[in-house]
């Protein structure tokens, strides 16, 4: 098993194959599983993660009441605008934030590598999706490279708020959505190794800290800031900038940061944005007397 | 290495909100009513860390007791198990517990009928992956994800050998295997994670082997 960055790109270049196709045969050798199971399984999550979107944009709201409907308020305003940061981008951020606020609202999302991170991936995917047209065949492989990269991540750091703070959650989301839209837009591995990296350097030491304890604010426009924040580094990667911090030494970065995170900015609702007085009065309205404690 | 799985990384396919708090949590949940059998007729219910701090609002509760009814993850009945619960007329107490903990998102589950009583502590360590760090006063690491068999047995000279011979036998194939003991020659645990289901001829077969005093298991 491939167990670090480095790692995997070696592999990719020495049998010259894609970062999807060294996760996929790694998949088949450690689970003793057929391609073709491997890849159904993949292609029901990535239907669920369509639906999940489709479900968003139509408009949902959470039992809290916290979040919903600004999915739907980024579609109109980008059909009906000219958005200052173009289509495509606002595109992958209505989507990350209707995969949130579907999640918010108790609906079905497929965990990527979080739910609370669960927009970044497929918002990000399905709105180059637009640009690019990859077949189905292909969006499949793109969510086995941005699985490589989580697979790393999660084996050399953490993956949970509450372990290494939003980082860990929507961080490593963001860097692995860009480094799957740079292999469909036609980059290296080393490349998708850079974007990662870069994504992952602009959101190292990002606290969890959700109003209430819910997964709703400020996780769903996180997961918008995830989304961009992938297509953007992409670019940079495509462009040929890269990483000075090596992608492995930035993850360990992440680690460390997320280790010296004390543990009211790691998803106890204590500190941050939980802690403001309108975080803690919205707590108090949510849960009645009880919440006033929390 | 922790994860082992690409779909531990994209997947679970889950309810919202959270994949460690309400994802993470049925699975605890599932674990305890698959080792225990059956349903159980109550059940306390202790949250630590961030589960303490965070529970209702992850619908960590309405996880637990989901997972307890045998929900899987992605099933739609996840938010409305503490009412299924009621008319089925279990009785379930959640407690907020201050004691330090390892790991933040811990929770000890106390399930039982008349008869007997099943305790164990989770973990649930991000992404929907789980831990189980206790069964019974024994110290264990049992992910919950692969079907496995937990064999109380009296720590003797042959109780691991007469049960990998009859698993040898039957070419079941041992992925994993730890035991952990509470004292010399005393009670024993043995928790064997295995490529597949055992079938109910084996179960007779391995509760018959000698030392043996009790079987549990995960099926897939």
């Amino acid at each position: 098993m491939f167990r670090t960055v480095a790692e995997l790109i070696e592999r990719t270049e020495n049998e010259n194959i894609s970062i999807a196709e060294a996760m996929i045969t790694q998949e088949m050798d450690v689970h003793e599983k057929s391609r073709e199971e491997i890849i159904g399984q993949m292609e029901r999550n990535l239907t669920v993660m369509e639906k999940a979107i489709e479900d968003g944009l139509r408009g949902v709201r959470s039992r809290s009441g916290l979040t919903g409907g600004d999915a739907v308020l980024l579609q109109k305003y980008m059909h009906t605008h000219q958005p200052l940061s173009g289509i495509l981008l606002l595109d992958a951020v209505s989507k990350a934030v209707a995969t949130n606020e579907v999640n918010a609202a108790m609906g079905v999302i497929c965990a990527t590598p979080t739910a609370g991170s669960a927009g970044c991936v497929p918002g990000a995917l399905f709105a180059v999706k637009e640009r690019l047209n990859p077949t189905r065949e292909e969006m499949i492989n793109f969510l086995f490279t941005s699985g490589a990269f989580g697979f790393v991540v999660a084996n050399n750091a953490f993956i949970s708020g509450a372990a290494g703070g939003c980082q860990a959650e929507v961080g490593s989301a963001a860097a692995m959505a860009s480094a799957a839209v740079v292999e469909m837009a036609g980059g290296t591995p080393k490349q998708s190794a850079e974007a990662f990296a870069i994504t992952l350097k602009n959101m190292l030491g990002l606290v969890c800290d959700p109003v209430a304890g819910l997964v709703e604010v400020p996780c769903v426009k996180r997961n918008a800031a995830g989304a961009s924040n992938a297509i953007v580094s992409a670019d940079m990667a495509l462009a040929g900038i890269t990483s000075k911090i090596p992608c492995d030494e930035v993850i360990g970065a992440m680690y460390r940061i997320g280790r010296q995170m004390p543990s009211a900015l790691r998803e106890t609702a204590e500190g941050g944005l939980a802690a403001t007085p309108t975080g803690r009065e919205l707590a108090a309205k949510i849960y009645g007397n009880k919440g006033e404690k929390e | 290495m922790k994860y082992k799985s690409v779909f531990d990384i994209i997947g679970p396919v889950m309810i919202g909100p959270s994949s460690s708090h309400t994802a993470g949590a049925a699975r605890i949940g599932r674990a305890a009513r698959n080792l225990f059998g059956k349903e159980p007729v109550w059940a306390d219910i202790f949250f630590y860390g961030s589960f303490a701090k965070t529970y209702q609002g992850h619908g960590t509760d309405v996880a637990i007791v989901a997972g307890l009814l045998n929900f899987d993850t992605d099933d739609n009945r996840i938010s409305s198990s503490l009412d299924i619960a009621k008319d089925k007329n279990i009785a379930i107490r959640f407690f907020e517990d201050e004691s330090a903990v390892e790991h933040p998102n811990t929770v000890r589950i106390k399930i039982g009928n008349g008869a007997e009583t099943l305790e164990l502590v989770g973990i649930s360590i991000g992404g929907g992956k789980v831990e189980i760090t206790e069964l019974n006063g024994f110290e264990l690491h049992l992910s919950g994800n692969h079907p496995a068999i937990l064999i109380m047995h009296n720590d003797r000279f042959g109780a691991i050998a007469s049960i990998t011979q009859i698993l040898a036998k039957h070419e079941i194939n041992i992925g994993r295997m730890e035991v952990s003991r509470k004292d010399v020659g005393k009670d024993a645990l043995m928790v064997i994670e295995l490529d597949q289901n055992v079938d109910m001829e084996i179960e007779t077969e391995l509760k018959k082997a000698d030392h043996i005093l009790h079987i549990a298991k995960i099926v897939d």
